[in-house]
């Protein structure tokens, strides 16, 4: 059986696989994006608390992915529980760290400004910081999404739900009948949803920055 | 919406201190500064002398440690400093325009805030791009990295004036601009300042500038406080300090030409009468004044016609439209330069001088400009002996 006979055979489930790998890659971003703007809002104005909450998550960023997954199991048992855990924990780290540079990288003179025309320190925030920042928080979410790509996969190994499934049925088997062909579909599909998310967030990207779209450096 | 502008209200400090901890100067110390309703006062000084902190303070982005400020009979520290500097314009360097809005939403963020409705807003918004000089049907919608240095600074006068403020901060507004568009932003906003009679906080280092733009100016010197609080004229004339003198560099007498405003001099009082006052009592007005002329104002005193008194000799009942029309003013802000350029190219002799909202204030020739020259000059060379007998 070749890979186009494998994949057609087994197309409802690949095709079910696919979706429950895509839609938890995406809750466990929008997760991490609203935790790490949040906790990147919160600290970015100060250095030692921004500072902590860098290294924090780049501490997590550096544990093994299989290693957290193991370390997942024992307080939260298997399935969708440590898959989400780990893929929100590795993702907060590019986006808490771009939302402090972003906000931060906001010219001074601007929010001088947005305070000085009477905007409170909140409105100054939503309406001027956010926005100017949010390339740079958006690019932060891209490479989440990429690294909850991969990660998503490996969650297989504790039962996650997604296309890892594939790739380890066919890894445990390898040289038996098909493994090749599960190993790849899997390894493809990942491949393949990467890139559709990537350009969702191209199209996103040109179509929530205003300003930056008529092009040039910053006068 | 007003047809009147709101027009500016004092500003008083009273012994305002701005200290920050370890550090032993103060950044501004006990100043006290009473800043006239609806007049320009320039805040001049090298950098680090307080006249930026001064300012920030008058809509608390830096809040005072000690002393008061009072705006337009209000106590500031008892008003919210968010509603605040809603109702004071803020113009800073660079016109700080919000990159990822367009033109017109910088310029309706204020109203915005302040509640007003969409179509009240947009109204205001194209208002006020006209009076700063952009069409706003070519600019409205536009992003600010699309202008030019000088129009991105019109748009930020646009956006302090959009809520119509009594008061407008302006932090070296036009510090970063090339000379020539620094000259035409700084004769522009004096004219628009002549429509408009706010009360301006203007803070530059640039002597000339404050010469020109500045009713008062407030010479600052580390630390924190004011050397000399004066009319241009005045700080050139008499200035208060060799610090002041110093600051000033040399060429006093070329500036003081170039920078005595024509409403600083005397100027010629011509007889000036309504349209529906009587032509016989006006004659007999002009016989007995010798110029042989007169001037005819209408209801708001602006300027309309010279009337001669060949003219008046025929007429009996109300003066009405005789004479021939005004065809030249002199703004009282102009400087003696311009003035004199004015006369020159001028078809009359007599050229009406006009004040705030071109209202007559008096008239000029080239005998009264060179009368006040010579004026000039004669106070300088006093001047230059006294000083010179002092420091011997």
């Amino acid at each position: 059986m070749n890979l186009w006979e494998y994949v057609e055979d087994r197309w409802d489930l690949i095709v079910f696989e696919t979706v429950q790998h895509a839609s938890m890659v995406a809750q466990c971003v929008l997760i991490a994006a609203v935790l790490g703007v949040l906790i990147g809002v919160a600290t970015y104005r100060r250095p030692r608390p921004s500072a902590l909450a860098t290294a924090v998550a780049g501490v997590l960023f550096t544990i093994p992915s299989l290693a957290m997954l193991g370390l997942l199991i024992p307080p939260l048992g298997l399935g969708v529980a440590p898959s989400v855990t780990a893929i929100v924990l590795y993702a907060l780290l590019p986006i808490i760290r771009n939302t402090i540079v972003g906000l931060r990288g906001v010219d001074p003179m601007l929010v001088d400004a947005a305070r000085g025309i009477g905007m409170s320190r909140r409105r100054s925030l939503t309406r001027v910081e956010l926005p100017l920042a949010w390339p740079v928080i958006l690019t932060g979410i891209r490479v989440a999404t990429q690294l909850a790509m991969g990660i998503g996969a490996v969650a297989a190994y504790v039962s996650g739900p997604g296309l890892g499934e594939q790739i380890f049925s066919g890894l445990a088997r390898l040289g038996g009948a098909n493994s090749i062909n599960a190993t790849l579909t899997g390894t493809i599909g990942v491949a393949i949803l990467a890139l559709i998310f990537d350009g969702f967030f191209v199209l996103l990207g040109r179509f929530t920055t205003p300003g930056e779209r008529l092009g040039g450096a910053r006068a | 919406m007003p047809d009147q502008p709101t027009g500016g209200v004092p500003i008083e400090l009273r012994k305002v201190t701005k200290s920050y901890p370890g550090v032993d100067e103060p950044a501004v110390h006990e100043l006290d500064l009473n800043i006239p309703a609806g007049e320009i006062v320039v805040l001049l000084g090298p950098s680090g002398c307080g006249k930026t902190t001064t300012m920030r303070m008058i809509n608390r982005l830096i809040e005072p440690t000690s002393g008061d400020i009072v705006i337009g009979g209000e106590n500031s520290r008892d008003i919210d400093p968010d509603r605040l500097r809603r109702h004071i314009g803020y113009v800073i360097q660079q016109a700080g325009l919000f990159p990822h809005m367009t033109v017109a939403a910088n310029i309706g963020q204020v109203p915005k805030m302040l509640g007003w409705d969409k179509a009240r807003v947009a109204e205001r918004v194209d208002e006020l791009l006209t009076l700063v000089g952009l069409e706003p049907e070519l600019y409205r919608d536009t992003y600010p990295r699309r202008l030019s240095g000088g129009q991105q600074q019109r748009v930020g006068v646009a956006r302090a004036l959009a809520a119509d403020p009594p008061v407008l901060l302006m932090d070296e507004p036009f510090g970063a601009l090339d000379p020539i568009s620094r000259e035409r932003m700084q004769d522009e906003l004096l004219s628009l300042q002549e429509e408009l009679a706010k009360t301006i906080v203007f803070v530059t280092h640039d002597v000339d500038e404050a010469l020109k733009i500045g009713d008062h100016i407030a010479i600052m010197q580390r630390p924190g406080h004011i050397e000399q609080y004066a009319t241009p004229a005045e700080i050139l004339t008499n200035p208060a300090s060799d610090y002041v003198e110093q600051f000033l560099g040399g060429g006093s007498s070329m500036r003081l030409l170039r920078l005595t405003k024509v409403g600083d001099i005397e100027t010629d009082q011509v007889p000036y009468t309504t349209e529906d006052a009587d032509a016989r009592e006006l004659l007999a007005e002009v016989e007995s004044d010798g110029r042989g002329y007169a001037l005819v104002l209408d209801g708001m005193r602006r300027p309309l016609r010279w009337v001669g008194q060949a003219e008046l000799e025929g007429l009996s009942g109300p003066v009405g439209t005789a004479g021939d029309p005004v065809t030249g003013f002199i703004s009282a802000r102009m400087t003696l330069q311009d003035a004199l350029e004015s006369l020159l190219n001028a078809d009359t002799e007599v050229v009406p001088v006009v004040g705030r909202r071109r209202a007559y204030t008096g008239s000029l020739s080239l005998t009264t400009v060179q009368n006040a020259i010579a004026a000039i000059k004669t106070h300088e060379r006093e001047r230059r002996q006294r000083r010179g007998e002092g420091t011997r």
